[in-house]
């Protein structure tokens, strides 16, 4: 493997810097310490002082992807952790090396589990190399050499070369195509709790997100789009606000939007709210969220439907039960809301489209920039940046279109499109809307004869991704129910169907997607089943669970941890749950209080996980809280209505979140059973609502089954 | 002109007096440490200090700032990590996007000047800022590890 022309970049952020001021990214370094590194492989380059610069195709959204897989090539390259700095590899130079760095998308949990083949071999080969430069140095057999902590050492004659001294003579060397992995047990790097490598700069105000991207000349843009979805832009006045402060540009962006460019992006922002805008609203201006409901409602009993997991005869059995139990739960849509709104910079000039951006999948930002900008693939250049935020909204490239299409306009000029929170909250990629109609038998022992599980609503790939459908059925929406990961395999008779109802509003993947809203209507009719049968809710589901002993050894940790034996202060109610999705196993305990007036207290939650094998345990117990304070927004306030055609909400007034006085404690299980990379971004999202809903029931008896919990009254019956 | 006392030194600024001081900060300025989150309030990623108070910078207009003195992020400390917060939120691994933390370490830095050993009501009183990736556990044991920490 040649060397990468990556120079160009890094003498560009070194310009970038000296010219705009204070652009700096933290696995940027010194142009010369730069010139001075050598690439040995293609996923590390090392520099004479060792430092070991690794690069990562992922993005970094918060969830410590970069620092996890840095460890895996850092553990098979041997190298010393404390001179490991990171770079992000150009979507540009992936693509012009026939991705030769793998898929740049992050989502499904992924960022780590299907990277590790080529990230581990990608540090082994490197080690190999630089042991057998300095072999070949010595003149001695490679087998005599060994390396630890950037440093190979010759055995019989104690002679030591560190990596910095032999990384220009591993570069020369053929890139091995098969090394060998170290064993898991040898693990000091991986596996380890080490601290992640991009906390300094976020400590400082220094890190530079796509937000805060400044380039010599740059103007700024903000949009409006038309806020029903399905509505055309039918005309605006620019007339009105030309004379504003620092307006120099308003421009039709396509068929749905309008941008005024000016100096400052405040300016831009003041203007556009100024500007008289006429909108063709389309056909779904009368759409709400009643008529939603009544459209899904009519799904819940609708003769077809796509299956996703059937055994046995549900219906038989449930209609020939002893009791017979039935309950319908509700979500809503759900707006992924990430902190640093949607934006992008783009320059559009002869030599092709440059784009800065902070996106989940670098792959897709270039391929979109060189759409909207009509040039090839190989005239694009896209600065990946760290993300506020991605949750699955970030896989969406719309706001690199707009970015590329205004800056089209205004060629030479580097144009930064900044969302307000308005249309963030407004143009999402929502989080879909379902109902489900459960259906259980219980005999009279309270044993479960059959379960069908009917969910009706709005599939993402119907509308993202129709290729990826099945036979017209969409396989994300059986998240967690499918027979590799349904966790309760000793029910006799199983149906799970869904009735697709598709409505006018955009969906998209939110952090668990699917899990989200299958295990709140799983968990807790689970829960209504256990109550209806008498029994324990552990022990319920102990007895449904004796084909599944992964998801149970994991419902057992939580429960062990949070002493489900033991009793509770007075007034404090326990609730159960467990899931299955992303490749990892989850369950949690959630101990709540009711006060007499109906407010909740959520006191503390256990969550377990078992992800197979742990790459960073502080990590895991990171995003693990994490999944719990999204989880429990979703479950205690959020929501996106519609009247009109359009989204409500338009900030976090309306679109409430959770905050401090809302988190719980969060106490981690980590259930490392070994011989599987399971995902750790998103799984536990699962069990964040159940175990709170399930505990609810248990301090008041009252069954929630639609969220969010803002518009239930809690009081005491 | 406006003449703004930021960071200790005097900035003499072309904008409308009903800018908002997140967006002169930002964008007149180029201080892109202090974040726009909502614009109303409600997410505290503007957060920065006023004559020592903790004070959203999307709600206050440059032209109301007088003689008042503000510190953002950038200025909390002299290398971007010695204060004791900052201390805090390294040792606990707080950030994780880190979009909000800058105003979540504002509004703690407030919060241990005003009260040295918050308890967790107080916490959860004062620290009201957003995070959507969920560091609140972890704000909550710096706060208390600082507040130790400045103790001893």
């Amino acid at each position: 493997m040649g060397k990468i022309e990556n120079l160009g970049r890094r003498a560009f952020l070194a310009t970038a810097s000296a010219t705009a001021g204070g652009m700096s990214l933290s696995w940027s370094f010194p142009a010369d310490a730069a010139a001075a590194g050598v690439e040995v492989g293609i996923w590390a380059v090392i520099h004479p002082d060792d430092t070991v610069v690794i690069r990562i195709a992922r993005s970094e959204m918060g969830q410590g992807t970069l620092t996890g897989l840095a460890q895996l090539v850092a553990e098979e390259l041997d190298c010393k952790w404390s001179k490991v700095k990171t770079e992000y590899i150009a979507p540009e130079i992936n693509f012009a090396k026939n991705r030769a760095w793998g898929d740049m998308s992050t989502g499904g949990s992924r960022g780590i589990r299907t990277s590790v083949p080529y990230v581990q071999k990608g540090g082994a080969a490197a080690k190999a190399m630089l042991i057998a430069a300095a072999a070949a140095k010595w003149n001695v057999p490679v087998a005599e050499c060994s390396s630890a902590d950037s440093v190979i050492t010759h055995k019989p004659s104690g002679r030591r070369l560190r990596y910095g001294e032999v990384a220009e003579a591993a570069s020369k060397l053929p890139v091995p195509a098969d090394p060998a992995l170290k064993p898991q047990a040898e693990w000091k790097i991986a596996g380890k709790g080490v601290k992640r490598l991009d906390t300094v700069e976020k400590l400082s105000g220094r890190l530079v997100y796509a937000i805060d991207v400044k380039l010599p000349d740059m103007l700024n843009a903000a949009i409006a789009q038309c806020p029903v979805f399905g509505g055309k832009l039918k005309s605006f006045n620019a007339d009105k606000i030309k004379a504003m402060p620092g307006v120099r540009h308003v421009l039709r962006v396509d068929d749905v939007s309008v941008a005024v460019v000016a100096d400052k992006w405040y300016q831009a922002k003041t203007a556009l709210a100024a500007m008289p805008i006429e909108w063709d609203e389309g056909p779904n201006a009368k759409v709400s969220s009643a008529s939603i409901a009544a459209f899904l409602k009519e799904g819940l009993d609708a003769p077809q439907a796509g299956v996703g997991h059937k055994y046995g005869d549900a219906a038989g059995a449930i209609a020939g039960a002893a009791k017979k139990v039935e309950a319908v739960y509700a979500t809503p849509f759900l707006n992924h809301a990430t902190l640093e709104p949607q934006n992008c910079t783009a320059k559009v000039s002869d030599d092709g489209v440059e784009i800065w951006v902070g996106s989940q999948n670098g792959d897709a930002s270039l391929a979109a920039a060189a759409e909207a900008g009509g040039v090839k693939l190989s005239q694009v250049k896209v600065h990946k940046h760290h993300l506020g935020g991605g949750f699955g909204r970030r896989g969406q490239q719309d706001y690199v279109r707009q970015a590329v299409l205004i800056a089209k306009q205004v060629p030479g000029k580097p144009i930064k499109l900044i969302w307000s929170r308005e249309e963030d909250m407004e143009h999402g990629y929502y989080r879909p809307i379902t109902q489900a109609k459960m259906s259980a038998g219980l005999d009279a022992q309270g044993n479960v004869t059959g379960l069908h599980m009917r969910i009706s609503g709005q599939s993402i790939l119907a509308y993202l991704l129709p290729s990826r459908m099945e036979n017209g059925v969409d396989p994300v929406q059986f998240q967690g129910l499918i027979p590799s990961e349904f966790g309760y395999l000793a029910i006799p008779n199983l149906l799970v169907d869904h009735a697709m109802r598709n409505t006018h509003v955009p969906v998209g993947f939110w952090r668990g997607v699917n899990v989200n809203q299958n295990a709140v209507y799983l968990e807790c009719f689970i829960d209504e089943l256990a109550h209806a049968a008498g029994k324990d809710p552990l022990a319920f589901r102990r007895q449904l669970m004796a084909k599944n002993p992964k998801q149970l050894a994991v419902l057992n940790a939580a429960c062990a941890k949070a002493g489900y034996d033991k009793p509770l202060p007075k007034g404090v109610f326990r609730g159960i749950c467990q899931y299955t999705g992303f490749g990892s196993y989850t369950a949690s305990v959630a101990e709540v209080s009711v006060s007499a007036k109906g407010e909740l207290k959520i006191h503390r939650i256990v969550a377990a996980t078992d992800c197979g094998i742990a790459v960073n345990p502080d990590q895991i117990a990171a995003q693990v809280e994490g999944s719990f304070a999204y989880g429990l927004s979703a479950a205690l306030y959020s929501e996106c209505t519609i009247e009109n055609g359009r989204v409500v909400q338009s900030n976090f007034d309306s679109y409430e979140v959770a905050r401090m006085a809302d988190m719980p404690k969060v106490e981690t299980v980590i259930v490392a059973s070994g011989g599987f990379w399971g995902g750790v971004g998103e799984p536990t999202i699962a069990v964040a609502a159940p175990a709170v809903l399930n505990a609810i029931f248990a301090a008041t008896g009252k069954r929630v089954r639609s969220l969010p919990l803002k518009h239930h009254d809690l009081k005491k019956a | 002109m406006i003449t703004l006392n930021i960071n200790g030194r005097s900035h003499q600024v072309d904008a409308d007096p009903e800018t908002p001081l997140l967006w002169v900060l930002r964008e007149w300025l180029g201080l892109t440490g202090t974040k726009y989150g909502c614009g109303v309030a409600q997410c505290g990623a503007c957060s920065v200090h006023v004559d020592g108070a903790v004070m959203r910078s999307c709600q206050i207009q440059v032209g109301t700032l007088g003689k008042s003195k503000v510190i953002t992020i950038e200025a909390l400390s002299p290398d971007g990590l010695s204060h004791r917060i900052q201390k805090a939120w390294l040792d606990h691994e707080v950030p994780q996007c880190g979009y909000c933390q800058s105003g979540q370490i504002m509004a703690a830095a407030a919060l241990l000047k005003a009260k040295p050993n918050p308890t967790d009501a107080d916490i959860d009183e004062a620290i009201t800022n957003i995070c959507r990736c969920g560091t609140y556990p972890r704000i909550r044991a710096a706060i208390h590890a600082a507040a130790r920490g400045a103790k001893a």
